[in-house]
């Protein structure tokens, strides 16, 4: 049931209680409950859109930072990691295997935004040994949404 | 008025009084519909690859008649895990264009004149009209919504005479959704044994139930022999316009059945079959996911019907939900119709799949939930000012 409820919530948090209710034939008020719990219990994080900046005219950078770091005696990397996602410009932040260790995905007005950002607070910030910035050019898909218009119901509007 | 050169039996065939609803659907703009019978789910994309790939290696020449063995080994397998069937893919499988073909090859393989097909309804539209071609005397059978539109051993047994032979079983159901379960197939079995019928049984939705597993009559002890099984890939495998289906049965039937598969058609299109074999390989999760979310959908739709005071029957397969539109005093092509009219959305009568349909009408809920939600809010609309009309 919960699972059920957070795959749902996850393609679209916008769905209303009582189709929430209908759909896992419960009540609305159990519904709540359940969500409740689960934003308690920190397994919902929180709700957000998924939206084309560019078609909505606002100028965005995103970039995609490779980040080498030292990692901490008894701290590992959770320390650095935090220390680089107070930052309200990065918006996201994982530990990775292979050749480097944290991706860092930062959002700026502008290119400059970006490389100030790199230079200025995350390259010289205590234990970060290298950093590689990789601008995105164009989205074209996110979170499972795809970039672009609708496609089209090709199917006829009536058919036995 | 000069001779017609249309035979009879093509001249029989009705182009039913709907087909003048559908074309005022085909010509309005902006229209809501659940009408459509088919996914709303693009072919996977791993199946349209191997298309790709099959089309860009030329592999574009015909296939043996009954299809390439590689295919018929794959659907062997594959009726045999999700359903306990034992079917020989080298003489007791035939790869078909679509269910739709193999439903004509039944027919016109087993039929003698003037041989009765049941038929129970409502139920999809080809049945009847392949049985007449063929020669045939098609039978309706009623089923109600009091058995959840299930054929029952004392209906079937009502309606069978000397004459008749074949027997279609039309579950999961288009346009009802009922489904049939193992007891109610066993209690057919009985009347069907007794009186030496054979079966037809589509199951092209069989792998969209909701809450149980699919039982093929054809698994009971002793059904196999005189059962075909039809099925294929458009629902399943959201794989409409390939065009692929097949039958499974006994060997003899299966070759009548290829004889004339062989002298229409040659053989089913190739790219599909490369496709359908990728579909049966790699394709069950994503049947899963798209199983899933007619589920969520089927759940918000019945809701959303019997939220408008409608009566709502709870389908447990196909993609259908078959209200009851009895209390607002509308037959269900006036009620359809002028629901196009006025709030522009479609929907099929009931009476399309037999004249037991009066008083409901067929939503397809291959839709997304915005465009569900839109179009209940529309009928709902329209439910109320009928309810305040009369
Ligand atoms: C009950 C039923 N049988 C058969 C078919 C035909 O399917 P196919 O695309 O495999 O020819 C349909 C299609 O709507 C159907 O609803």
């Amino acid at each position: 049931m919960e699972r059920k409820l957070l795959e749902i919530l996850e393609r679209n948090s916008r769905i209303s209680l009582e189709q929430l209710a209908a759909v896992l034939e419960i009540s609305e008020a159990e519904v709540a409950e359940l969500m409740a719990k689960l934003e308690q219990d920190r397994v919902v994080l929180g709700y957000h859109a998924v939206i084309d900046w560019e078609k909505a005219n606002r100028e965005l950078v995103t970039a995609l930072i490779e980040v080498k770091v030292t990692p901490q005696r008894g701290l590992g990397f959770d320390n650095i990691a935090e220390r680089i996602y107070q930052y309200p410009e990065v918006t996201s932040v994982f530990l990775m295997s292979g050749g480097f260790d944290l991706t860092v995905i930062i959002e700026g007005k502008t290119m400059k935004d970006v490389a100030m950002f790199v230079s200025q607070k995350l390259a010289p910030m205590e234990g970060v040994q290298s950093t590689a910035t990789h601008f995105v050019l164009k989205k074209y898909k996110q979170e499972g949404f795809i970039f672009g218009p609708d496609t089209k119901d090709q199917r006829a509007a009536i058919w036995l | 008025m000069s001779k017609s050169w249309v035979n009879s039996r093509v001249q029989s065939l009705q182009p039913s009084g709907i087909r003048k609803f559908f074309d005022i659907v085909a010509q309005m703009q902006d229209v809501v519909s659940l009408g459509v019978g088919e996914p709303d789910f693009p072919t996977p994309w791993h199946v349209r690859e191997e298309g790709i790939y099959v089309l860009e290696k030329g592999m574009t020449t015909y296939t043996s008649n009954a299809g390439l063995l590689e295919l018929r080994r794959e659907v062997s397998r594959f009726l045999a895990e999700q359903y306990g069937l034992e079917y020989r893919a080298e003489d007791q499988i035939l790869i078909t264009i679509g269910a739709s073909e193999a439903i004509d090859l039944a027919m016109r393989t087993v039929l003698e004149p003037g041989d009765e097909v049941l038929i129970p309804e409502p139920s999809f539209v080809s049945y009847a009209p392949c049985a007449i071609l063929a020669g045939g005397v098609p039978v309706a059978v009623t089923t109600t919504e009091e058995t959840e539109f299930r054929l029952t051993p004392d209906a079937l047994e009502k309606a069978i005479t000397e004459k008749a032979k074949v027997l279609v079983l039309p579950y999961p159901n288009n346009p009802t959704g009922a489904i049939l379960e193992r007891s109610d197939l066993e209690a057919l079995a009985k009347v069907i044994c007794k009186h030496d019928l054979l079966v037809v049984s589509d199951e092209i939705y069989s792998e969209l139930t909701y809450g149980t597993k699919h039982v093929s009559i054809a698994s009971l002890p002793g059904m196999a022999q005189r059962t075909i099984v039809i099925n294929g890939f458009s629902k399943a495998f959201s794989m409409t316009g390939w065009r692929l289906g097949y039958a499974a049965g006994d060997s003899e039937i299966i070759a009548g059945m290829t004889k004339v598969h062989q002298f229409t058609i040659m053989c089913s299109p190739t790219v599909s079959q490369y496709a359908a074999i990728e579909a049966l390989r790699n394709g069950m999760e994503s049947v899963k996911k798209m199983r899933n979310e007619y589920d969520l959908r089927r759940r918000f739709v019945v809701h959303g019907f019997r939220q408008m005071g409608l009566e709502c029957f709870e389908p447990k397969g196909a993609f259908y939900v078959f209200p009851s539109i009895k209390s607002l005093g509308l037959s269900s092509e006036e009620f359809c119709s002028r629901l196009l009219q006025e709030e522009k959305v479609a929907v099929v009568p009931g009476t399309a799949f037999g004249s037991c349909g009066e008083g409901y009408i067929r939503c397809s809920y291959a839709y997304s939930l915005s465009n569900l939600e839109k179009a209940l809010t529309r009928i709902g609309r329209f439910v109320k000012r009928m309810r305040q009309q009369s």
